[in-house]
């Protein structure tokens, strides 16, 4: 299954990446590269949207921790939108809910 | 009462390659549901800890440079219990020897994007055992069956119009 990602640049300095589908070892890379490229063409305040994520494990954490030191090694952050429990989950019983911002909504993450 | 000796549900074999890791939890998770040994919620703590332990063995062949190695995924069921046992032919590790995280506050503990699946496989299932070696690994992960949840419906027995109209219109 492919992992769908769309950026919505529309809101000045807050970059919001949608992400959709199932984050796991296949498609996780392809998560990092796009994280990369928004990081390297300047945004430094990115959401991530995982309202549309079906499945998420350690790969993904490790890619929205990647993104997430990458941002704020310039002063930006990376933070998430999510109120699935079951992908609540993955970050409540590892701890990194304590570690990322994690939103209701993307208005709320925006704003 | 002497435990009943598990039987075999399903097996699977797989290209150690990550686009698989997905069709091992639909079908797994899937089988699970079949078999209703698991509540719904557990079958979601299965097939994460499943994606865990396969991402580990498709890793092990990576690192043993290897192309064609299958990994292999087995469900057994038991009167209260499901298990799933995942066998790679990779190099193996030592799951004592993982180092162990900093608190989550701590600022290096941001240093670990990796190594987050066994603790996650610890924390999901009611038990697993890690068996490595050079000639590679296997995980035998254990969910004891929870009991049926309460499906009765929260019917106000004061209020059934709108039973009652549907036994009228019959």
């Amino acid at each position: 299954m492919d992992l769908g990602l769309e950026v919505d640049d529309s809101r000045g300095k807050v970059t919001v990446l949608t992400v959709e589908g199932e984050v796991d070892i296949a498609t996780a890379p392809k998560l990092r590269e796009k994280l990369v490229e928004l990081a390297a063409g300047g945004a430094t305040r990115v959401v991530v949207d995982l309202e549309k994520v079906e499945f998420l494990d350690s790969t993904g954490l490790g890619v929205l921790i990647g993104g997430m030191k990458r941002l704020r090694s310039t002063d930006g952050d990376l933070t998430l939108v999510c109120t699935q429990p079951r992908i609540l989950k993955v970050f409540e019983i590892t701890g990194l809910n304590r570690a990322f911002v994690i939103h209701d909504s993307v208005d709320q993450a925006a704003g | 009462m002497a435990e009943t000796a598990p039987a075999p549900v399903l097996r699977l074999e797989i290209p150690a390659r990550p686009s698989y890791v997905s069709m091992v939890r639909l079908v797994v998770g899937t089988a699970a549901k079949a078999r209703r040994a698991l509540v719904p919620e557990r079958v979601e703590d299965l097939t994460l800890a499943l994606s865990e332990a396969c991402t580990n063995a498709i890793e092990a062949h990576g690192a043993a440079g290897t192309g064609d190695d299958l990994v292999t995924v087995e469900v057994e069921e038991a009167d209260d219990r499901l298990i799933v046992t995942i066998v790679d032919r990779g190099t193996g590790f030592d799951p004592m020897e993982l180092p162990p995280h900093p608190p989550v506050e701590h600022p290096e503990r941001l240093n670990y994007e990796r190594g987050l699946g066994i603790p996650i496989i610890r924390r999901l299932v009611d038990e697993v055992t890690f068996a490595s070696s050079r000639r590679g690994t296997t995980v035998r992960m254990v969910l004891l069956c929870s009991p049926a949840p309460e499906t009765a419906l929260d019917i106000d027995l004061d209020d059934l119009s709108d039973l009652e109209a549907a036994w009228d219109e019959e």
